[in-house]
């Protein structure tokens, strides 16, 4: 689904990415761990098209598609979906409208039909339930005064409602109690199946034990430094990451 | 490779190639005086209208005050000061009768430049609900559902026609909420004003349509210097809408008007304008050059006066729709949006006067920015001694798309009853990148985003259009703003 191949990319001419290979293919779950400032969330912008990171070199194929040829929104509504972080608040823009404008737009795409507003309020009504969110948060602003809490349960609700082939979810854990973490986790899995894929970036292995991956990357200084199983996530969890820079540092691990 | 970098941070500087698609010129014979002005060019457009002795007095008491006063400098805009001896102070398409009965008579070629501006002056064809006064150069041609509105004692017509057949009303009000030297371009427009709209509403009669005047500045040399009069007496009420439009030319054009607003008790006027005249090229050359004067005034208990404007037009706005609350429990309102693009500059707000006891104000104002252009928020808040129990609400927000406009916020607040509760929010945000790029990582293209997320910045002042204006003031702003993101 999911092909990169030797990805360098750079902010403000300061390299960011330093030869990045990764496979993903259909019906897995993907994590990419690593210390702060390691690039990873870097990674998941470069992916969705942020517009401060210059790719320097490499190639990504998605679904056989050169990634770098599409425009941020045509590479999602070619099924690339990214959760935020940190979601953006944007006042006087209903909720619900522009999960319907994301739908719609996606809809046209693949040449479904679009919904009109009250055939989407059925559907978003159905879809909140997925990640427990109260029915007055799709009248209020997108984000608008949501905790942090709210806007991770959002961006859950978008990606439910968008369906994509391959979620990059960044630090979905972070700002989450773990109440909250357990729901949305479930939701996540609830959404994924053998035809999607799933890529969890993430610091603290923690949310690894709901959403469960069959790989772990290991990232540092813009460069992958160790692969293996999910067990590589309970090490991380035991031993922190030093020991897998000193390895790398000593030559040892690929 | 390039792709994802790069990309977008063209998306702001490529500014937009919208044309303006209002324009073109009606080419039309017109009765014009020559450039220049002088006792003489006044008398003649005075004349020219038959007018009454003492209106010509106003006139010229108006004029030789003007002479005495500079133009002011304090606004936040910067241009060529217009030269007044070389614009033509009257001009009027030439036409067989002085003023057409219906849109028959009108000549085919001017009824297709108002059928070309989507101005519905066919009362066949007129959007239900909407009487219209359609002002072209310094004249009025022709005011729809006139007779249907008589039949409630509600005047509606051209401000020459008003002159003519209720002198009395107009000696009475003309001037009394803007005096004719109450600033360089008001003394201006009292001393040359050619046309414009008269609105009498009499006590206790709901206006049962929105009532519109269209102006449509045509002749290149040509200022417009219109005049507008709404009077709504005890326990009337009107909605009035204004539209304008102005062809392209690579000069720029004066338009210089006055609007007063008289509410008796418990009367309410609403007044709503999308002003789209031509705001010069993306260079800065040409465009209109908007100074007005609109003013209300709130005269009896409980009365009511809300400005409603979305500014998208115009190389220069400079233009302040106020209220006086003279009278006690009087509301004041002004909701505004102002965009400008490319090399525009507006200078605009309100002030609100509270003179009266428990009289209440709120402000609304929307700046948006892109391009090279510079918009600001200038507005007084004055509470005079008097005012017991005045209160005032300002919001002012500007929002900034790409990295070479500016936004200003000005708000005077003069308050000498300590009663009084004034309250002053102000934001400025900037249509980022991040912001988009939320947008586009859902699917959604950076056009509709831009649009989505100033409709939305908008939305407080949109509610308050009536439902045709807010549907055509949405797709102004998309309009405007095209192709200002790569």
């Amino acid at each position: 689904m999911l092909s990169i191949k030797n990805l360098t990319a750079s902010i403000n001419g300061t390299p960011v990415l330093k030869g990045i290979d990764l496979e993903i293919k259909a019906g897995e779950i993907h994590a990419i761990m690593g210390p702060n400032g390691s690039g990873k969330s870097t990674l998941g912008k470069v992916l969705a098209g942020h517009p401060a990171y210059e790719v320097t070199g490499g190639e990504v194929l998605f679904e056989g598609q050169n990634l770098f040829e599409m425009d941020a929104d045509a590479r999602a509504r070619a099924g690339l979906f990214m959760g935020f972080q940190h979601p953006i608040e944007v006042p006087g823009v209903s909720n619900a409208s522009f999960l319907r404008l994301a739908y719609n737009k996606k809809a046209e795409a693949e040449g479904r039909d679009e919904l009109d507003p009250l055939e989407f309020d059925d559907f978003i009504r159905e879809k909140i339930k997925l990640v427990s969110m109260r029915e007055e948060f799709l009248d209020r602003s997108l984000n608008e005064g949501f905790s942090g809490g709210e806007k991770k349960r959002n961006e859950i609700l978008q990606m439910a409602v968008l369906e994509p082939k391959l979620a990059i979810l960044d630090e979905l854990d972070s700002g989450l109690d773990i109440d909250a973490l357990r729901v949305l986790g479930d939701a996540v899995n609830k959404l994924q199946r053998a035809d999607r894929a799933l890529l969890i970036i993430t610091h603290f292995p923690r949310i690894l034990e709901t959403i469960q991956p069959q790989f772990v990357h290991v990232l540092s200084g813009g460069r992958i430094l160790k692969s293996s199983g999910k067990e590589l996530a309970v090490e991380l969890e035991e031993r922190g990451y030093d020991w897998v820079l000193e390895e790398a540092a000593a030559g040892g691990a690929r | 490779m390039e792709g994802s970098g790069g990309r977008m941070s063209t998306t702001f500087n490529v500014v937009t190639s919208q044309e303006y698609k209002y324009g073109f010129v009606t080419d039309i014979e017109a009765d014009s005086v020559a450039p220049g002005l002088n006792e003489d060019v006044i008398r003649f457009i005075s004349a020219k209208k038959g007018e009454p002795d003492w209106l010509l007095e106003f006139r010229l008491k108006a004029y030789r005050h003007w002479l005495t006063m500079a133009e002011p400098d304090w606004a936040k805009v910067d241009y060529p000061k217009p030269d007044f001896q070389k614009i033509v102070y009257y001009s009027a398409p030439k036409a067989k009768a002085p003023k057409y009965a219906s849109m028959d008579e009108v000549d085919p070629e001017l009824r297709r430049t108002f059928e070309k501006l989507g101005v519905p002056i066919n009362e066949q064809a007129a959007l239900a609900g909407v009487a219209v006064d359609v002002v072209f150069d310094s004249v009025s041609v022709t005011t729809t559902y006139k007779e249907k509105l008589k039949e409630v004692g509600i005047i509606f017509c051209s401000f020459s026609e008003a002159v003519k057949e209720h002198p009395e009303l107009v000696k009475k009000y003309l001037g009394s909420v803007v005096p004719s030297a109450d600033n360089f371009y008001a003394a201006l427009n009292s001393a040359v004003f050619t046309d414009g709209s008269f609105v009498f509403i009499p006590k206790g009669v709901a206006c049962p349509m929105d009532l519109s005047t269209y102006f449509r500045i045509n002749n290149k040399e040509s200022g417009q210097f219109e005049r507008t009069l709404i009077v709504a007496e005890e326990g009337a009420t009107v909605s009035y809408l204004e539209g304008c439009t102005a062809p392209q030319f690579d000069t720029n054009q004066l338009h210089a008007a006055v609007v007063e607003l008289v509410a008796l008790d418990n009367a309410f006027i609403k007044y709503s304008t999308v002003q789209n005249w031509y705001a010069g090229d993306k260079n800065g050359v040409g465009g209109i050059f908007n100074f007005v004067t609109k003013r209300g005034l709130c005269k009896g208990k409980s009365s009511h006066i809300s400005w409603t404007q979305v500014e998208t037009g115009s190389a220069i706005t400079w233009k302040y729709p106020s209220c006086v609350l003279l009278g006690d429990d009087s509301i004041g309102e002004f909701f505004s949006v102002a965009l400008t693009n490319h090399k525009q500059q507006a200078d605009t707000g309100t002030k609100m006067v509270h003179i009266g006891r428990n009289t209440k104000s709120t402000i609304i104002s929307k700046g948006i920015s892109a391009g090279d252009s510079s918009n600001s928020y200038r507005g007084l808040v004055k509470v005079q001694p008097k005012a017991e129990g005045a209160r005032n609400f300002s919001q002012c927000d500007s929002m900034l798309i790409g990295q070479s406009c500016s936004a200003s916020t000005f708000p005077y607040i003069e308050v000498q009853n300590r009663s009084a509760k004034v309250e002053h929010e102000a934001t400025t945000s900037k249509i980022g990148e991040e912001q988009l790029f939320y947008f586009q990582q859902r699917g959604i293209p950076a056009e509709e985003a831009i649009s989505m997320i100033i409709n939305g910045f908008c939305k407080d002042v949109f509610r308050e259009l009536p439902m045709e204006f807010a549907v055509e003031a949405t797709k102004l702003l998309s309009l405007k703003l095209e192709g200002s993101v790569g």
